[in-house]
């Protein structure tokens, strides 16, 4: 990486408002996003998570505001005035999505395999060995037994589909991946596996991440920065470990004591 | 190709149909799609398929199609399945017959119009012929991509990702590319086509064939074309390469090699032989002295009707 891929921020999202009629989703969001970074946006339900994120992953247009990302050129670019096609492809080769629910993210009708290879052969891989080869790496690097490969998911528990769905994610390396409450649905304890594997492969990768959840403990493991937004707006941000060690906000406080020690 | 234009000095005979059934505003409606179609190779041009007076999966798209091409000078020639005169071929000949009151036949090098299901003719087409298919289902993409919104985008964006997905899914299922029918393709670099449900044997004589091939399918309501020497080619993985199907046998009744043969069950016993499918090809091999292993045996003789020119009216 060089030093300016450092010192220059990866997405930066500027005033984005997203209105539902009258209603609003979220307002006036900005923020830098840098290159290795973790940011958890958190807040209870219907306070504008999603929308903020699906805004930012080119699923929904915001009404107002500017979002831009550093293509690999270098160059700073609007995503709402890419043309679909690069839209596309920057989903699916610089970008990764991963769903709550792992069969929003994944083909259920077809193999482990091919659904981690879709896209390499979406960008051009014409090889079968070859592909077949990064599939059995990448199912081993999200600890899926290597004889699973031409299972469907659909034969898979909750805990190995999202660890399938991140491995379709991962495999084209991008740079910046989108999570919608990624540990939602499992129980704690596949919960803090798929936490401990996420960070692994975030450290290594250097990937950029944007996690939106509702559960502080993986904001906590996860993510250097926060935002906590409440009814659409983001009501306090910063560190991770300053904003819940020391929250600002009644409602961060309220939110921050209402977990359950134990 | 006589995609005839009718004049005001040169009106279509009125009897108890317009010429080839449909009225002319059809037709006219018809032949922009195809010329679309043609223009775009491999691209899906939606129209407004019409009822025709037989079941869809009976041909209506392909019918429609050859209904708005045929002229009063064609010849025109229907296969279902290879063959000259099975249910399906022999009742579209006859609606056109009837309706259109054109010469047809049985005979591929006489044809200048051919309507088939599932086969492409094994002796080889010239520039003067057109070879119409009916298809089923037009989209490649629809097996794996249930959307139709979707799928029309992928094609605009030339998001085909998903159909090496498919052949994937075939090799790590079956150790080879197990699809041996309506095989996808991609036409002219850009557009991937189902060409029908014929089987893969037929995908090479796709490849920069000298006659237009026009494809209808009448309950999807599509029309493509792949105008004449346009290059097809088969999709497959590098180390996986498109095969086409290979037969230990020559045709039991003529000896033909290299075409794409039938089985067909001689009794209930086991007894059995593989005969070509495209029936006109056979006969006039027949005709032309060469014999198969099979064709001395009384069972075949059943099969194999009458020998020589059987040319329909």
């Amino acid at each position: 990486m060089t030093s300016r891929d450092r010192n220059e921020p990866l997405l930066q999202v500027r005033n984005v408002t997203r209105y539902y009629g009258e209603r609003i989703g979220c307002s006036n969001v900005s923020f830098d996003l840098w290159p290795g970074e973790v940011l958890a946006i958190v807040g209870e339900s219907g306070s504008g998570k999603t929308t903020l994120l699906n805004c930012l992953s080119t699923r929904l247009a915001p009404t107002t505001g500017a979002i831009e990302y550093r293509m690999r050129d270098g160059a700073m670019r609007n995503l709402y005035q890419l043309g679909e096609a690069e839209r596309r492809l920057l989903m699916r080769t610089d970008w990764g999505f991963v769903h709550q629910n792992a069969a929003d993210g994944l083909r259920m009708n077809v193999s482990a395999g091919a659904n981690v290879g879709e896209r390499l052969m979406a960008v051009g891989e014409r090889h079968y060995g070859n592909i077949r080869t990064s599939a059995n790496d990448w199912l081993g690097r999200v600890e899926i037994a290597g004889d699973r490969i031409d299972d469907d998911p659909r034969s898979f528990s909750g805990g190995m589909r999202q660890r399938l769905q991140i491995a379709r994610n991962l495999v084209t390396h991008p740079r910046l991946v989108f999570m919608d409450e990624p540990t939602g649905g499992l129980d704690v304890s596949v919960q803090a596996r798929l936490l401990d594997l996420l960070r692994r492969l975030v450290a290594d990768l250097g990937l950029s991440v944007v996690i939106v959840t509702h559960d502080l403990a993986v904001a906590r493991l996860l993510s250097h920065r926060l935002m906590v937004m409440r009814q659409g707006d983001v009501i306090e941000t910063g560190l991770t470990d300053q904003v819940l060690d020391d929250p600002r906000e009644p409602y961060t406080q309220l939110l921050v004591s209402s977990i359950l020690q134990v | 190709m006589s995609i005839a234009v009718e004049t005001d000095d040169e009106l279509p005979v009125e009897g108890d149909y317009n010429f080839a059934y449909l009225d002319e505003q059809t037709k006219r409606m018809i032949r922009r799609a195809i010329l679309k179609g043609i223009a775009i190779p491999g691209y899906q041009v939606p129209f407004a398929a019409r009822e025709m007076p037989m079941p869809y999966g009976w041909g209506t798209g392909g019918v429609q199609v050859t209904a708005a091409i045929l002229g009063k000078d064609d010849c025109l020639k229907m296969i279902d399945q290879g063959s000259d005169d099975t249910t399906n071929a022999v009742s579209l000949r006859s609606f056109f017959e009837k309706t259109a009151g054109i010469r047809t036949t049985y005979e591929t090098s006489e044809a200048t119009v051919i309507q088939t299901r599932h086969r492409i003719p094994e002796k080889p087409l010239t520039e003067d012929q057109v070879l119409v298919f009916q298809v089923p289902i037009p989209e490649p993409l629809r097996f794996l991509e249930p959307r139709e919104t979707e799928t029309r985008k992928m094609h605009a964006l030339e998001d085909y990702g998903l159909m090496h997905v498919k052949l994937y899914e075939d090799i790590a299922r079956n150790g080879h590319i197990a699809t041996t029918y309506a095989y996808p393709v991609k036409v002219n670099d850009r557009y991937v086509m189902d060409p029908s449900p014929t089987p893969k044997f037929d995908n090479p004589k796709i490849d920069r064939m000298a006659a237009l091939q026009l494809y209808g399918a009448g309950r999807e309501k599509r029309i493509y074309a792949v105008p004449p020497y346009t290059e097809v080619k088969s999709l497959d993985f590098e180390d996986y390469p498109f095969e086409i199907q290979k037969f230990d046998k020559p045709c039991g009744l003529c000896g033909a090699e290299n075409v794409y043969l039938d089985e067909v069950i001689l009794d209930d016993r086991g007894g059995r032989m593989f005969v070509c499918s495209d029936s006109d090809h056979c006969e006039e091999r027949r005709a032309d002295g060469h014999l198969g292993p099979m064709a001395a045996d009384p069972a075949a003789a059943d099969i194999a009707g009458p020998t020589g020119k059987e040319t329909a009216r």
